[in-house]
């Protein structure tokens, strides 16, 4: 997995997801958050339309990642799960849990301000 | 001299004819050294061996795939605890109605039943227990060996 981050007009802090999110890569994810929150980025999107497969450390690196977001009282929204990948959080109930929108455009025209 | 083994993976594939079927039956196997950096490798040679089949829907191969990831995982992490001199045997086999892979690993097994995946609203922050809950939503059946220490996965056509 690689990633690429860049920000917003609006100060979102969008990270795309280049190949699979997996147990052997998942906490380079989780420290880019960290690293973001840590210079105030508090509004972020992940970007899944590159991504093959998530396993289930994949799924709790990203219920850790956001559970750290809240706490700093920001925001994650996903993006660009296919339906593939969808399945996973339905079926893990996980889908209730994040706020997931179909393409980048629409998980960045979710933030106000 | 010691050291950390190179993180080598030994591949065997050995087709064979099954008598008055109209295919093959491909079986691979694979020795994987403990290391969760090769599991991706891992599940690309196995897809590419196994799931050839016209049958095996893009769902399907997406389950399995998944699947095959959480079954590695758990037998390289909480199996062999990413001892670098255990390894992970995979035999897969591949044929007209069913590929079927099983994932051992060296360490002193498990009890399945003992396992909760995290579904409940109060639970869904918990970052772990999902594997395999997943791999029993995934593929068609799901055994294991008395030990706990070998899952059997099966995709079966429909």
């Amino acid at each position: 997995m690689a990633f690429t981050a860049s920000k917003d007009a609006k100060g979102v802090y969008l990270i795309r997801v280049e190949g699979q999110l997996i147990v052997g890569n998942r906490q380079e994810l989780k420290t880019a958050v960290q690293e973001a929150l840590d210079h105030g980025e508090r509004k972020f999107v992940i970007d899944f339309s590159r991504t093959g497969y998530i396993d289930s450390s994949g799924l709790g690196a990203l219920v850790s990642i956001s559970k750290k977001v809240r706490e700093q009282g920001g925001d994650l929204r996903l993006a660009g799960l296919n339906e593939d990948l969808r399945s996973l959080f339905e079926l893990t109930k996980l889908d209730t849990l994040f706020a997931i929108s179909d393409t980048v455009e629409r998980a960045l025209g979710g933030f106000t301000g | 001299m010691t050291g950390p083994l190179p993180a080598t993976l030994q591949l065997c594939v050995r087709r064979r004819r099954v008598p008055n079927a109209a295919g093959a039956t491909v079986q691979v196997s694979l020795r994987v050294p403990s290391e969760v950096g090769c599991i991706e490798e891992v599940v690309d040679l196995l897809m590419r061996h196994c799931c050839t089949a016209h049958w095996v829907s893009r769902r399907g191969r997406f389950n399995f795939r998944v699947a095959l990831a959480e079954a590695l995982a758990n037998a390289i992490v909480a199996g062999n605890q990413e001892d670098r001199s255990k390894w992970v045997e995979v035999q897969a086999e591949c044929c007209g109605e069913r590929i079927q892979i099983e994932v051992t690993d060296q360490g002193p097994g498990f009890d399945p039943a003992t396992i909760e995946a995290p579904l409940l609203p109060e639970d869904l922050d918990r970052p772990n227990g999902r594997g395999l809950f997943l791999i029993r939503h995934l593929v068609d059946d799901v055994s294991f060996n008395a030990l706990g220490n070998s899952i059997c996965m099966t995709l079966r056509r429909h």
